[in-house]
């Protein structure tokens, strides 16, 4: 089996007044795209920081390329590309110098410079204002530069805080397509946070879910989706609050609520939906269209959010 | 490691003059004491101790100055983090923005001293060139190199643990302020016997031996501090948030 690209065992990072990563165990393997999901101040950064060696863990290791991050991290550096939390671009500079500047840190040849950085400029839509300060730019446009200047060297190993924060809808879509083409066609890794659940659920072949620096869930999205509850979802009239209280008070249902005035009912285990529709039926309900399926990502992700809030473990 | 440097150094001047504040601050001082400062003061310009003084003293305020940016600014600005994640090494990092103030502020004082021959030659030389003792070209090239690396060593020393630019400014217009006033009250304080050895020791014969000495005792501290900026430079001790 292939070495993981990445490998944490325990990883923990203290500052002075809170733990941000805790005990943090989690494989990356080599060309997939891994979503690591959580809300603000859960200690995505800071793993990030870690694993490139930017600040050095408080307890535990962590590996990347078979590199630890406290002795070799100039070598992980050399392999890898990163966006971090600011497109960190520089201001007196204009873009295709940012991109000139960067492209001879990693010493890229003369002729591969003068393809390589029109190449991605026209591919993000920048070429035609090459020549500007970014220092004026939209934050969606500085976001499009800065993930240039992160492929820039064609690394085997991409860090990316937040990509689509501030991208359109379309440039957002363009870039997933692109980091999808990426893993599959090239075997790059890349190691993307989000708050974009949707967008994890999409592009990540695997995804770790984090709050307040512990480590809740890691998977497939469609393994943790089936970790959720079965669900019913019901279109049509006349779902009062007795037709809940009645739903609810069946064992096979685990929850029943009406929401954007569709009828959702949780369901325990693999029970048949059947005698819930005759149910309905009988109490006068208009059914327009039933689905049975999964939880979403972004449910299971509330879910575990609610879980964890409400564990006894868990800090104020 | 020497390419890397260079890449730094190179991108470190890009940063001291691609914004207006930076080329009209260098123009002014180059007005100031390669133009005004000559053409007032004289034939005596070229001869008397003022020139050595003044252009020893112009790259530590230059280069302190600058090199309050270095750090502190692309951590203000957020560029930092992402320089640092790059391939580059500590030390490429470090040597090539220390490389970019040293050359400006030598460069600044160069070319002060070049600019300021050249009007005291054409104000007061009547056709001929007016040109200092070759001890104390000597004396002026070496000495505001070993100046202006004094004042990088301290103001990186400074920038790399401050937050912001004021506050990296703050530190070392404070510490010049201290140097020059704290100087001044000992030279006052002194015994009459002693001031008197600083005036002899600073005239005649033993002007080149108080040179050297002087310019050993720069080096010395240069040295210093560059490795206490080298000890001090880690990579993982520079994110500060």
């Amino acid at each position: 089996m292939p070495e993981p690209v990445i490998r944490t065992r325990g990883l923990t990072r203290d500052f002075p007044s809170v733990r941000a990563v805790d005990d943090l165990s989690v494989e990356v393997p080599a060309g997939t795209v891994f979503g690591f999901l959580g809300p603000n101040g859960s200690g995505k950064t800071t793993t990030i920081r870690m694993l490139l060696g930017l600040i050095e863990p408080t307890g535990g290791r962590a590996t990347v390329f078979g590199f630890d991050t406290r002795r070799e991290s100039d070598q992980i550096r050399c392999r890898s590309g990163a966006l971090l939390e600011h497109p960190g671009l520089y201001d007196r500079l204009s873009a295709e110098e940012n991109l000139e500047f960067y492209a001879r840190v990693w010493r890229l040849e003369a002729a591969e410079r003068e393809r390589r950085i029109p190449e991605l400029l026209a591919h993000f839509g920048l070429w035609e204002r090459r020549r500007e300060l970014p220092a004026d730019w939209s934050r969606g446009m500085k976001q499009k530069l800065a993930v240039a200047r992160a492929l820039l060297h064609r690394p085997a190993l991409l860090f990316l805080d937040e990509p689509t924060a501030g991208l359109d809808p379309v440039a957002a879509a363009a870039l997933r397509e692109e980091l999808a083409d990426l893993a599959a066609r090239e075997g790059v890794t890349v190691f993307l946070t989000t708050h974009n659940l949707a967008e994890a659920e999409k592009l990540c072949g695997q995804v770790a879910v984090i709050r307040a620096g512990k480590l809740l869930a890691v998977g497939h999205p469609d393994e943790l989706r089936a970790s959720g509850a079965p669900r019913v979802e019901i279109a049509g009239r006349g779902f009062s609050q007795d037709v809940l209280a009645s739903l609810r008070a069946r064992p096979e249902v685990a929850g029943a609520e009406v929401a954007n005035g569709r009828l959702v009912i949780e369901l325990e285990g693999e029970a048949s939906t059947a005698p819930l529709i005759s149910l309905l039926v009988h109490a006068g309900v208009e059914i327009e269209d039933v689905r049975r399926g999964k939880a979403t990502l972004e449910e299971v992700f509330l879910t575990l959010m609610e879980e964890e809030q409400c564990s006894p473990t868990s800090g104020p | 490691m020497l390419t890397d440097l260079w890449t730094v150094t190179v991108k470190g001047w890009k940063d001291l003059f691609l914004y207006r504040g930076g080329i009209i601050s260098t123009l002014v001082v180059l007005a100031a004491f390669g133009v005004v400062q000559p053409a007032l003061g004289g034939p005596e310009f070229t001869r008397g101790p003022f020139l050595p003084l003044l252009l020893i003293w112009l790259p530590l305020f230059l280069a302190a100055t600058m090199t309050a940016d270095s750090f502190a600014g692309e951590r203000e600005r957020h560029t930092l983090e992402t320089l640092l994640a790059s391939r580059l090494s500590d030390r490429a990092i470090l040597l090539g923005k220390l490389a970019a103030v040293v050359s400006y502020g030598w460069g600044v004082a160069l070319a002060s001293l070049s600019l300021g021959l050249i009007t005291a030659s054409l104000a007061h030389g009547h056709g001929r060139p007016l040109l200092p003792p070759a001890n104390t070209l000597a004396v002026i090239v070496t000495m505001s190199l070993l100046t202006s690396l004094l004042a990088a060593g301290a103001g990186t020393l400074v920038s790399l643990r401050s937050p912001t630019v004021r506050q990296a400014q703050q530190i070392l217009s404070t510490s010049l302020v201290v140097l020059i006033f704290g100087g001044t009250l000992i030279g006052r304080a002194l015994p009459a016997a002693w001031k008197l050895r600083f005036v002899t020791a600073l005239s005649g014969p033993q002007l080149v031996r108080t040179e050297l000495a002087l310019g050993a005792a720069l080096l010395a501290a240069d040295v210093v501090l560059l490795a206490a900026c080298l000890a001090t430079f880690h990579r993982a001790r520079l994110i500060l948030d």
